[in-house]
């Protein structure tokens, strides 16, 4: 990109500038022995155009919506459209949450996202003895069809979008979802949305697993097939590093293991005989927004290239469309503290700001006071703000990847690419992602970064304003209670369903999806009658549980 | 306490010995998993569940663990319940000696009632690990 006599001259150059500080340091040293990113990757004083001798424009870096969209996966970016303002949401039972949406919508959001409560997760419903004292807690309550209809009410799907953070039960709330949508006199090629539907990352990470890595993949295919086919604007899946680095993972970690977890699932569905460009435009990713500035920004670079450069020399996808990586963005939840929360909301700016200068389709910026309770409205609005005041006042979105082009994004971004390729060799070598997750690689390479990271904080090597450092008092803040009343109705809910239902009909049905479940047979249509018979989310779950067995948590450390 | 055998030596105390638990749906097993393993460099002895235990599973591992305490780890909201549950557990088995301490996400307004059913320290984000190995070793003598 440089011509070698300019090249020259810019070394010799940097020699003379690198003496000359050096004398300075004697004097007066750096601030810290070592400038690191909040990953550990150490950080240069000066990049210059040495750093990126070797690019080429048109091959590295090269056009948004071309190939390898380093540059972003569509041609105008936020020019043409802005990113997806989607807060993730949940609380109570679907009243309180359809007054959420709502109060979300009219304050300007642009897509639906729900949160749902633990037993949901976990496929069971609100009166089994394992959702004592989870119920409404942190999403909201769904045990069948009715409460999805009451937590959409008033809602068109014909005109909204929304993310499904559900995983285990996530074919059931696709089905709930499908039926909904056909009660407002809207068809499966009209609605759209995502479920998130990434069981490895479970096994590795979230934890709300259920049935073992195979059925669970089984599952996931059988939505990928039947949406391929009958709903086309749907994201079938949502491949997710966020909850990875959540748990303590580095940043490259939660690229590599992220895009691991897409090659397995590419695996998966052509294994299937599906065709890989009939699938692969419709998966879709999701990663985390973390308080290092730059090296968030470098690790999305990094992932487009990546990821293209899988699908169409690994895979060898034709359409383009199956070459892009299009993901959701949520700010880090582990970078915000308890201690003086209002912090919070400038962590959550900087972390929405990496991820738009990043190129994400779709953001959800925390809320301040997440690391007490589910968000109060007010806290839900001040984020949604945030993004409102990126979008509309400071004009980052004016130009396309304005950072490309500097030295020290640029030698970044392939700083990480190559130590991303690194990890997925090393996956490969192991048999791929299953395997690796069979052995437990990624869990302790995990553990090892959470532990190590922790350290660094206990230590003082790295700071949390307000933690280990400016550590003061801060007054208490008001924060989102879960009522008693909430319970009681969820539960009476759930007794009245069971009994105006056709029970002998979901007994029926029940068995259907028994049956499927053992033959092979895409499970999905089965799911839909199901669902719209009030069959429950346990009831289903608990059929999958009795046929493929349960997964328990192998308890490393 | 040292004890002397029959040659009159000293053996060492025994260890103090933790179950790490996460009782009910909540995954969240980040900060559980970086306590076992920081009460494991501080020398004591750390058996963690795994996700997913009910209460009863919790006071049944840790009679059968024989432990000194057990830390249980909360981050969905399920504390208020969960919590004394496992204490209710342990006095009903007569393993009350066993002290209860908690951490996770666990806001002010809850600690009165947590404290008032005998949990005896709740550890919420931002604790550094050595503040919690100094409470243990002041707080949490190994059974004789």
């Amino acid at each position: 990109m440089f011509k070698e006599d300019q090249l020259k001259k810019v070394v010799q150059e940097k020699e003379k500038w690198a003496e000359d500080l050096s004398k300075i340091l004697c004097e007066t040293p750096e601030r810290l022995p070592r400038f690191t990113t909040v990953s550990d990757l150490e950080i240069k004083g000066l990049y210059t155009p040495e750093d990126i001798k070797d690019i080429d424009y048109s091959r590295d870096i090269g056009f948004p919506g071309v190939y390898p969209f380093i540059r972003g996966v569509q041609p105008s970016m936020y020019r043409g459209r802005l990113w997806t303002m989607r807060m993730f949401s949940g609380l109570g039972g679907p009243e309180e949450t359809n007054k959420r949406f709502q109060y979300l919508l009219d304050h300007g959001e642009t897509g639906l996202s729900i949160a749902f409560h633990y037993p949901t997760l976990m496929g069971y419903d609100s009166d089994s003895p394992n959702a004592r004292g989870e119920i409404g807690k942190c999403g909201v309550a769904i045990d069948t069809l009715k409460d999805m209809e009451i937590l959409f009410q008033g809602i068109p799907l014909n005109q909204v979008t929304t993310s499904m953070t559900i995983n285990p039960p996530a074919s059931i709330l696709l089905a709930m979802y499908i039926v909904v949508a056909e009660k407002q006199g809207v068809g499966q090629k009209d609605i759209g949305g995502t479920i998130q539907n990434d069981m490895l990352k479970e096994f590795i990470a979230q934890k709300t697993f259920m049935l073992p890595p195979k059925p669970s993949l089984r599952i996931i295919v059988d939505t990928i097939e039947y949406c391929t086919k009958e709903v086309p604007r749907w994201n079938t899946i949502s491949i997710s590093g966020y909850h990875i680095r959540e748990a303590g993972a580095t940043a490259v970690q939660e690229l590599a293991f992220t895009l691991a977890d897409g090659i397995a699932y590419v695996e998966a569905a052509i294994e299937r005989g599906l065709n890989v460009d009939d699938f692969a435009p419709r998966l879709s990713f999701f990663f985390d927004s973390h308080i290092d500035f730059f090296e968030e920004i470098a690790k999305f670079r990094a992932a487009r290239t990546i990821w293209a450069k899988i699908m169409r020399e690994r895979f060898m996808a034709k359409n383009p469309r199956s070459w892009m990586l299009r993901f959701h963005t949520q700010t880090a939840g582990c970078s915000l503290t308890a201690q003086q929360p209002y912090n919070n909301v400038v962590r959550t700016a900087y972390e929405a700001l990496a991820a738009v200068l990043g190129g994400t389709q779709s953001l959800h910026t925390n809320s301040l006071d997440e690391t007490y309770a589910i968000p109060t409205e007010e806290a839900a609005g001040i984020a949604l703000r945030t993004q409102q005041i990126l979008a509309e006042e400071t004009g980052v979105g004016h130009t396309i990847d304005p950072l490309a082009g500097s030295y020290f994004v640029e030698a970044l971004t392939r700083q990480i690419e190559e130590l991303a390729w690194e990890y997925i060799r090393k996956i490969d070598e192991m048999g791929g992602m299953v395997a690796a997750i069979e052995r437990g690689y990624p869990q302790a390479e995990i553990a090892e970064a959470a532990y190590k990271y922790q350290k660094q904080i206990d230590s003082g090597e790295k700071v949390i304003v307000g933690v280990n450092k400016y550590a003061t008092e801060h007054p208490p803040i008001t924060i989102w209670r879960m009522k008693p009343e909430i319970e009681e109705r969820q539960l009476r809910r759930l007794r009245e369903v069971k009994q105006t239902r056709n029970n002998q009909k979901v007994k029926e049905l029940l068995n259907q999806i028994r049956i499927a479940s053992k033959n092979g047979e895409n499970l999905m249509p089965h799911l839909i009658d199901a669902a719209r018979e009030y069959a429950t989310i346990q009831e289903i779950c608990d059929v999958w549980r009795e046929v493929f067995g349960r997964y328990t948590d192998p308890g490393y450390f | 306490m040292k004890l002397r055998d029959c040659e009159g030596v000293m053996t060492p105390q025994r260890k103090i010995r933790i179950l790490i638990a996460k009782p009910g749906l909540d995954g969240h097993d980040r900060g559980a998993k970086v306590i076992a393993r920081g009460f494991r460099d501080a020398g004591f002895e750390v058996i963690y569940t795994g996700l997913h235990q009910t209460p009863e599973q919790i006071v049944a591992a840790a009679i059968q663990e024989d432990v000194d305490a057990i830390g249980l780890s909360s981050l969905a909201g399920a504390h208020d319940y969960l919590f004394p549950k496992v204490i209710e557990l342990l006095k009903e088995k007569g393993a009350d000696d066993i002290i209860v301490f908690g951490g996770g996400i666990v806001p002010e307004e809850d600690m009165p009632a947590l404290t008032q059913a005998g949990v005896k320290a709740i550890f919420t984000p931002g604790t550094p690990i050595e503040e919690a190995v100094k409470w243990v070793r002041e707080n949490i003598k190994p059974e004789k």
